[in-house]
């Protein structure tokens, strides 16, 4: 198969492969083309993924581009071996390319000029030193794993070599290797970030809770023995012999379908970041607050990068360079730090899909709900139990804003006063809870959280219903009761009249001013001539005696008998003296069953009229003052005229 | 349209020194060691006033026949020295403060960063693409 796909090469001369080299290269390039077939069938990728054929004829780019970087070789001289080999010329990597690319690359290892007539040589095979997960993916043959472990393109013919490498392997942890990715056949960066390492990542991070203690040198010991487990389709050599930390591997086969960045190595995963959420709350609780430098640079000094990586690092990264990590900065960070071990090397400027923005944007769902939280702590501040206060934070908030508006503003004076109220809150929650509560359960679960909105809530109310109620105050003067009933019977426009007739009265009840107004002259009329027909007559003494009786009978009659002043005053008078002493008889008895009712009617009239005079002494005041600006603007406008007068007159 | 840029600290040893043309670089070092004095003196000529109304920009410390030498100082002693072409006529003192603005900017950026010990060279690379820009305009 080789030496007729070297035949058919045709554009270099015939490829030479010894039978290790074959089956070498064979295998590798069945991995390429299996691996390149599974990646490229999921992902859309860039463009370049059309060149992935996936077809057993071709090898996809990415795992040929991974295999290429992994021998360690720096990127001119894969660059020129690509040129070389041919690939960038048809477009693809088939066999011929492939094996000629091979042997470039062996014979680049082995110090030998990278030209065409390097394939003749005799070089042994080419090294290729691989993460384990890129060898389980690609090489994921389920090909027994101790039958092809002599066929493994990064073991070398020599045994001996192959325990070194393994040595090696294992140190590569302290070494993390620099590979700069191929730049310059467009088809690869793309490809060869698309590590389709999904399998091992899903494995790596079952592993990440048990690494939350010791975050970097423990990964791997745990990676390794978990391996097997995960049930990807690895190779346990490959496993030990690939010592790249991929404990936090980037996925980005799966993640590709929604844009087509060119940096997908960059891209952070939901998994990921989830971890970097949590490395972060453990350095800080609160997810919507910073990070200060020194937390963050001991806990990335961890790491065991060089400072001088860590400090461009932390350039890249601090985007506002103010000397503190956000949560979506650590999160950028804290992923550049992985890649970094991981041997990618860092970029020149922040990746789109690094920056501030774009990381907000793209996953906010923990960002949210760290602020809602973060607005309940700070509304609730008593609570201790953040999870399940979050549910009764939003019961409580919502059961304030179900309060009418008129306890809105006592809810704002509530909040201030919780912990005032707390103490008083609490023996009162078993008879507000039934009153207030919506989620009765979670009610009794926390009374002390919801007692704080709750009862004070309640208290607001209450307090609220009080004024309006005032308690019943004693009655001065019960001599009154007579009159209070006649006020009663009379309606409260008759007191009105009454206040005429008697100035000064200790228990007269409140009246309307404007009826006040109004009336006062009419009840003054008519007690007048009340007064000039009882003073004629004898009657007078028992007339003035019961006051009260008689005046809010009169004046009335007075008003439905205006004609009639005189003649009808002394008629009416003595009429109304009688009934008046009889109505006055008969109401005496009833008097005190209404006379709470009265007194509370009455001191509710009191008040409002003494509201009301006191609204109109303040409009009367401001009236005044009124006056007097006018006053002295007309004063002002004179004396212009005054001034212009004699101008005027010639 | 620097030609050299230089950030000294307080204990008077280079931070930072970067000059454009590439020979003679002794030359420009030599320039900005003498400027210190320079930069002292003016310095405590102003030092007897209170910290706040100090000027940060100090202007024109000393011209050669061929450059000129700017210096700006910030509050903690960290001098900042530039050496300018003379033959560049048409930079105006708006122009040299604008530029030592933005050195200082980038160079608080520099501190912000907690791997950075104060003291250490400065090794960040947005400062030195900061003043790379800086020098670039010089043709």
């Amino acid at each position: 198969m080789e030496a007729a796909a070297g035949g058919g090469c045709g554009s270099g001369p015939p490829l030479l492969l010894s039978e290790g080299e074959q089956q070498c290269y064979s295998e590798l390039f069945a991995s390429c083309a299996a691996a390149g077939a599974a990646v490229g069938g999921p992902g859309s990728g860039p463009p370049e993924a059309a060149r992935a054929v996936p077809s057993a004829a071709t090898a996809a780019a990415g795992p040929v581009a991974d295999l290429f970087r992994a021998s360690q070789l720096p990127a001119e001289t894969l660059h020129q071996i690509t040129e070389l080999c041919g690939a960038k010329r048809v477009g693809y990597f088939g066999p011929t390319q492939f094996y000629i690319a091979l042997k470039l690359i062996a014979a680049a290892q082995s110090g030998l000029p990278v030209r065409i007539e390097s394939i003749k040589c005799e070089v042994p095979l080419p090294r290729f030193l691989m993460s384990k997960t890129d060898a389980e993916i690609r090489f994921g043959n389920p090909t027994e794993l101790h039958g092809t472990k002599v066929q493994i393109p990064y073991l070398i013919t020599e045994k001996n070599t192959f325990k070194r490498m393994d040595d090696e392997d294992k140190q590569q942890e302290t070494q993390s290797p620099t590979m700069s990715p191929l730049a310059s056949p467009p088809s690869s960066p793309p490809h060869y970030q698309r590590v389709p390492l999904s399998h091992a990542y899903g494995k790596l991070r079952s592993n990440t809770e048990q690494m939350h203690p010791a975050p970097y040198e423990a990964r791997q010991p745990l990676v390794q023995p978990e391996g097997p487990s995960s049930g990807a389709p690895g190779t346990k050599p490959p496993r030990h012999q690939a010592s790249l930390i991929r404990s936090f591997s980037v996925e980005r086969e799966p993640q590709d379908n929604n844009s087509n960045y060119p940096d997908e190595p960059w891209r952070i995963t939901e998994e990921q970041r989830e971890y970097y959420v949590n490395q972060f709350r453990s350095l800080q609780p609160d997810p919507s607050s910073f990070i200060s430098g020194s937390v963050a640079k001991n806990f990335f000094t961890k790491s065991k990068l060089s400072i001088p990586e860590l400090s461009y690092i932390w350039e890249l990264s601090d985007a506002d360079c103010d000397g503190a990590l956000t949560l979506p900065e650590f999160c950028a960070a804290f992923h550049l730090i992985v890649a970094r071990k991981n041997g990618y090397p860092l970029p020149e400027g922040l990746p789109p899909t690094l920056q501030t923005e774009y990381l907000q944007a793209a996953f906010p769902k923990p960002k949210r709900e760290c602020a809602l939280f973060d607005s309940y702590s700070e509304s609730m501040p008593a609570n201790q139990q953040p999870r399940d206060l979050n549910r009764m934070e939003k019961l409580s908030v919502k059961d304030m804003a179900d309060f009418p508006v008129p306890t809105q503003d006592v809810t704002s004076d509530d909040k201030q006063g919780l912990k005032s109220t707390a103490d008083e809150a609490l023996p009162r929650d078993v008879s507000e809870d039934p009153a207030t509560s919506k989620d009765s359960n979670s009610l009794k679960a926390r009374p002390r959280s919801r007692s704080y909105s709750s009862t004070s809530i309640e208290e607001a109310m209450k307090r609220g219903e009080d004024p309006p109620t005032p308690p019943p105050r004693p009655q001065k003067t019960h001599s009154r009761a007579s009159s209070l009933d006649l006020n009663k019977v009379f309606q409260p426009s008759v007191p009105a009249t009454k206040s005429g007739l008697l100035p000064p009265p200790p228990a007269l009840p409140p009246r309307p001013c404007p009826s006040q107004s109004e009336q006062a002259p009419e009840a003054e009329i008519h007690p007048q001539l009340n007064r000039a027909p009882s003073q004629a007559a004898e009657s007078s003494p028992a007339k003035k005696d019961i006051p009260y009786s008689q005046p809010p009978s009169k004046p009335i009659r007075r008003k439905f008998r205006p004609e009639n002043p005189a003649t009808e005053n002394q008629d009416t008078s003595t009429a109304v003296g009688g009934p008046a002493s009889a109505a006055t008889v008969k109401p005496h008895a009833a008097v005190q069953k209404q006379s709470s009712k009265q007194k509370k009617a009455i001191q509710t009239a009191i008040r409002k009229n003494k509201e009301a005079n006191a609204v109109l002494a303040r409009l009367n005041s401001e009236l005044q003052q009124q006056l007097k600006e006018v006053h002295q603007e007309r004063i002002a406008l004179e004396n212009q005229l005054e001034q212009l007068r004699p101008v005027t007159v010639l | 349209m620097a030609v050299c840029v230089a950030v000294i600290a307080k204990e008077n040893y280079p931070l930072y020194i970067r000059s454009a043309p590439t020979e003679n670089e002794l030359k420009f070092h030599y320039m900005v060691h003498t400027s210190l004095d320079v930069v002292d003196e003016k310095i405590s000529a102003m030092g007897k006033a209170l910290v706040d109304q100090r000027e940060l920009y100090l202007g024109l410390l000393y011209p050669t026949e061929d450059y000129k030498v700017y210096g700006y100082v910030t509050n903690s002693k960290v001098k900042f020295v530039m050496v300018v072409d003379s033959s560049n006529t048409a930079l105006r003192d708006n122009e040299i403060r604008s530029m030592f603005r933005k050195l200082h900017n980038s160079y608080t950026d520099v501190m912000c960063n907690p791997f950075y010990n104060p003291g250490d060279r400065i090794q960040s690379r947005a400062f030195d693409s900061m003043v790379t820009s800086m020098m670039i305009q010089v043709c």
